[in-house]
């Protein structure tokens, strides 16, 4: 029996009323290998972004615990384990213990519908993108709830901070979304993969096929979809609270921002989330964007699996997000703003606008 | 089985979250029972086959309404002797309120069992939610919906007057200007004699 299966698989086994306990036994099993798969995934990325901003700054990075410093993650983990949780007196405590949880269940909820390949999917819903969407939506909820309930100035004003960043950034996530939804003409993810088959020139950011659906036009939809392709990076920085966009967490004005109470477990759930949440975006990034699971040039090779080209897609982004750390100085929160509301929000706009134009009357799919 | 479990675990959250809306003392706890109640609702809405109306619900009222709310509580100063004893005060208002809903609830059963009611979206269809609801919405409701959107436009710029307001003497950064700027116009290197200021 595969690890994963389709969503035709599924839904017959749910119709079977007899096999429904079954059914939860075998999702929950699918789920839980998932999160572990996921949780080791964090531990080497963890270990990468520290090993690549060191090697930016001309660092070692972590090298003593294990071979290469290769279980260096484990051992922090294991010490975030063993420690004392503080809780802070006058914080609410239920809030305090509630808030990292809430932010690491939206975090693994989302990768719910994420196809890693062709049928490895553990819910293939038809509305995927706006799952996703929904779902990180809610993940602001973990960090404005712990700032709130430690009762602290630092944190309070780093959980502000964030959730008006936050929301703000997934407004043009939104628009940049849907000019990808118009051009697939659907929102299930593994539909998108489908639509951009075939090669790197069908790929969303690089659509630069000449004989495609929309001919010779389909050029002229290129620089717009690169430029939606760079806007989703960046908000997706926005988005995950990372450098230049850590102003969350600016160590130099808020200390650590909603994480100065923190401490033990809770503290290290809000960083697996942080970590969970990159993860994810540069998922959905290269599913939107850089084709999923497809090879870049298709020369009929099959022995490599569908996967590979997923995870190296989703890898390269990753080393994008760290780099970026490594490189780009903190914006002032102004700037971010500015950035966000005036040049992201109007152009993702435009762009609706003009890609929706070109689909209506260009397309296969128009009515 | 599932199906039905799944339904009493999110009606019950869902009435027991709103319930706790109003009973809870704390603003905060209060805001945060109402997402919960949301996110039931949601919940319900899969259930019964709308999975993209409970999206949006998330996505709309969880996702971003929800957090606004939370914004403006968490900064609130509740002194919460004071907010008791508006009770009696508001208590017609309240009940005028509560009646108001319980007729539009009575005046919903009772067209529903008549049973003259009709799904705009079709159950069971091969065709996405999200498709039913465009034929409609695009075609039928066409009115309706733009005159929704005029609404929302109508609420957005009054949002942006309220709160735009010019002060003089603020040192505002020009983006455009700053990223205009060259080496030649900010750096201007002197050679200075030795033993002689800038002066």
């Amino acid at each position: 029996m595969p690890i994963m299966q389709t969503s035709a698989d599924v839904a017959l086994a749910a119709t079977e009323e007899t096999n429904w306990l079954l059914w939860t036994a075998f999702k929950t099993g699918q789920v839980l290998l998932f999160v572990l798969s996921l949780a080791l995934l964090v531990a080497a990325l963890v270990l990468a972004d520290r090993k690549i901003w060191a090697a930016v700054q001309m660092r070692r990075g972590p090298n003593v615990v294990g071979a290469f410093g290769l279980l260096q993650t484990m051992a922090d983990a294991l010490k975030f384990f063993f420690k004392e949780i503080v809780i802070p007196a006058g914080s609410d405590k239920f809030l305090f213990i509630l808030a990292p949880i809430l932010g690491l269940v939206m975090a693994f909820a989302a990768w719910a519908v994420i196809p890693v390949a062709p049928g490895w999917v553990i819910s293939d819903i038809n509305i995927g993108v706006l799952y996703v969407l929904a779902l990180s939506s809610l993940g602001v909820y973990g960090i404005i709830i712990g700032g709130w309930a430690s009762n602290s100035k630092y944190p309070f004003m780093g959980a502000l901070r964030s959730a008006a960043q936050m929301v703000s950034y997934e407004v043009s996530i939104g628009f940049i979304i849907l000019t990808v939804i118009f051009l697939s003409g659907s929102m299930n993810l593994t539909a998108i993969v489908d639509a951009q088959g075939a090669g790197i020139w069908n790929w969303n950011m690089f659509r630069l096929n000449p004989v495609g659906e929309y001919g010779v036009w389909n050029l002229l939809l290129f620089p717009i979809m690169f430029y939606m392709g760079v806007l989703f990076f960046i908000s997706a920085l926005a988005e995950t609270n990372r450098p230049p966009f850590d102003l969350p967490e600016a160590e130099s004005e808020l200390v650590a921002g909603y994480q100065v109470e923190y401490s033990s477990t809770p503290f290290l759930m809000f960083f697996f989330a942080e970590y969970v949440n990159i993860m994810l975006l540069s998922a959905m990034m290269t599913l939107l964007f850089l084709g999923g699971w497809h090879a870049p040039i298709d020369i009929g090779v099959k022995f490599i699996p569908p996967f590979f080209w997923f995870f190296l897609k989703t890898a390269f982004l990753f080393f994008m997000f760290a780099m970026v750390k490594a490189i780009v100085p903190r914006y002032r929160y102004d700037q971010l703003m500015r950035l966000g509301w005036k040049v992201f929000l109007p152009t993702a706009l435009a762009a609706v606008v003009i890609v929706s134009t070109f689909v209506v009357f260009l397309g296969d799919k128009a009515v | 089985m599932l199906i039905a479990i799944a339904f009493y675990i999110l009606a019950f959250t869902a009435i027991a979250a709103a319930f706790m809306v109003v009973a809870s003392r704390n603003p905060v706890h209060s805001v945060m029972f109402l997402i919960l109640t949301f996110f039931s609702a949601a919940g319900l809405f899969i259930l019964m086959g709308a999975e993209f109306l409970a999206l949006l619900l998330v996505m709309v009222y969880v996702g971003a309404v929800a957090v606004l709310f939370l914004f403006v509580v968490m900064m609130l100063d509740v002194d919460f002797v004071e907010l008791k004893q508006g009770f009696l005060t508001y208590l017609p208002i309240g009940a005028v309120v509560a009646l108001i809903l319980l007729a539009e609830m009575i005046l919903v059963g009772a067209a529903y069992f008549s049973g003259e009611t009709k799904g705009v979206v079709e159950q069971n269809s091969d065709r996405s939610n999200i498709q039913q609801f465009g034929d409609v919405l695009y075609t039928q409701y066409a009115g309706a919906f733009e005159a929704a959107g005029l609404v929302l436009l109508v609420a957005m710029i009054g949002a942006i007057v309220l709160t735009l307001r010019t002060r003089k003497g603020v040192k505002t950064q020009n983006a455009m200007d700053q990223m205009a700027r060259t080496r030649e116009d900010g750096v201007e290197l002197v050679d200075i004699e030795p033993g002689q200021g800038l002066g």
